[in-house]
């Protein structure tokens, strides 16, 4: 069958949700993931509260940036693709195969798809990964992943401030300052700052409220 | 020229862009000639839901425009889905009433073949699923409320697929005068009263202020084993009434000549049809 590349006319302007900040951080026994809250439409906030940390299995998330619809619909197309492998298996899938299943959805599908996914987890064969599928559908291993429309502004302060071996508290101060500077910056990210941890022991979340985001010297 | 069949597969599954090129294609042609091809009608809208203590209030205007004309003054745009379950229906007015003629359909199939009441949950992903298959074709954003085995739910639904569970939504032209409203006197677990007054309020804010919706006020309670469809809720908008005549009295105009001829016709039937003046 003939494939065609839609003519711009054909396009409806569209209220596709974009506009992020994602972070994921790997640390000794699991990985620290943390998002922004805002989803936007055009100028307007569609969801000040939106939860971008979605459960792809029991210890394994995924933090989603780019188009609202896409995300949703890949992220849910992968928990079932994971949970059958899981069930086949009859153990729990690794993160690395999570990443993979992701990976070849947005590839292959690069055209049609706006998506910036992180995903991350804990798995018993190698502990807390951090892999990132960028636009474009490339996976690769990160210690540490930043992305979304905000990600731009917090590269710098990423760079200079990670280091190796932190502990999870440590790992949890970093993410949540660098989310919020990128929050500060970015007209598209802003809201709440959602932190989770996933490790051996499970998943803890929780959530930053505006009024107690830390506070930086910004004019 | 591009060929007037084309089969994009996506998701794996065919949606099949006849109609979308040759659409373009059309409207390219009619463009040409200097006219332009007549509007869709839709919704234009307020619609919007609220979660309190007993279940859900779900809320919408009455107004139908086809460009800047009413189209029709008085439609109802919360549209049933299930027993528990109703959904308001903003944008394209025939995707809005298709789509969830559809789901309600294959939801009834499906509360039959599992033996229970549907779930809100279920009607989303129903909802979300068909309208990512066609990748925002389908103008429909909705806003979906119900209550089920698990407590009340609220979902919003835009045309391209992505949804967002919250208590409280709004969504239409209308959307932002309406969440104004919500965002100043929202509570969590509202009595019934409060909540009703609540949507009638941001309801009636997108209908004075947004020039896309107008008319009256619809409303829909869904509680645990009721619903209270409230159509019409408020009528905001009465059509006043006259307060003298301005009929012409005969004789106002001089008459010059006559002729009359009569036709020798026979009434084989005679129907009356009135015309909706409200």
């Amino acid at each position: 069958s003939l494939q065609f590349g839609t003519p711009r006319s054909v396009f409806i302007t569209s209220l596709i949700p974009v506009g992020t900040s994602i972070m994921a951080v790997e640390f000794e026994g699991g990985v620290v993931i943390g998002a922004d809250s805002r989803t936007t439409t055009g100028a307007y906030i569609a969801n000040r509260v939106t939860d971008k940390l979605t459960p792809i299995h029991e210890r394994i998330f995924c933090c989603r940036s780019g188009s609202a619809a896409d995300t949703q619909a890949i992220a849910d197309a992968v928990t079932y693709q994971l949970g059958f492998h899981s069930i086949e298996l009859d153990e729990a899938p690794l993160v690395q195969t999570a990443a993979s299943l992701f990976r070849e959805m947005c590839y292959r599908y690069r055209e049609e798809l706006m998506a910036g996914i992180i995903v991350a987890g804990w798995d018993p064969r190698r502990g807390g990964q951090v892999y990132t599928v960028p636009v474009g559908g490339m996976m690769t291993r990160q210690p540490v992943s930043v992305g979304g429309s905000g990600s731009s502004y917090i590269y710098g302060y990423v760079d200079s401030n990670y280091r190796a071996g932190m502990s999870k508290e440590e790992c949890l101060k970093f993410t949540a300052e660098a989310l919020t500077l990128a929050m500060e910056r970015d007209g598209s990210s802003g809201g709440v700052v959602r932190l989770a941890v996933v490790s051996e022991q499970g998943v803890e979340r929780q959530v930053i409220l505006g009024n107690q985001l830390p506070k930086f010297s910004t004019v | 020229k591009c060929p007037l069949v084309v089969s994009r597969t996506f998701w794996g599954k065919n949606i099949k862009c006849v109609c979308f090129y040759r659409n373009a294609l059309l409207e390219a042609d009619i463009n040409k000639l200097g006219f332009s091809s007549p509007a869709a009608r839709k919704t234009g809208t307020t619609i919007c839901g609220v979660v309190y203590k007993d279940g859900v209030v779900l809320g919408a205007d009455t107004r139908a425009t086809e460009g800047m004309v009413v189209a029709d003054k008085n439609c109802s745009k919360i549209h049933y889905i299930s027993p528990n379950i109703y959904c308001c229906g903003a944008g394209t007015a025939a995707d809005t009433e298709m789509t969830t003629q559809i789901i309600s359909s294959n939801l009834e199939l499906h509360s039959l073949s599992t033996g229970r009441l549907p779930r809100v949950t279920t009607a989303n992903r129903m909802l979300k699923q068909m309208l990512f298959r066609y990748q925002g074709y389908i103008g429909a954003a909705l806003v979906l409320g119900g209550v089920d085995c698990n407590g009340p739910h609220l979902y919003s639904i835009y045309p391209h697929g992505s949804t967002d569970k919250l208590p409280y939504v709004t969504m239409g032209s209308g959307s932002l005068a309406a969440m104004a409203v919500f965002e100043d006197r929202y509570r969590p677990n509202m009595e019934e009263e409060e909540a009703k007054r609540l949507v009638r309020d941001a309801i009636a804010a997108g209908i004075f202020n947004d020039l896309g919706s107008g008319s009256n006020i619809d409303l829909c309670v869904i509680t645990k084993g009721k619903v209270d469809y409230l159509r019409p809720h408020d009528m905001a908008n009465k059509k006043g009434v006259r307060t003298g005549s301005y009929r012409y009295k005969h004789g106002t105009t001089g008459v010059l000549t006559k002729a009359v001829t009569p036709l020798n016709l026979e009434v084989v039937e005679e129907s009356v049809q009135t015309m909706d003046t409200s």
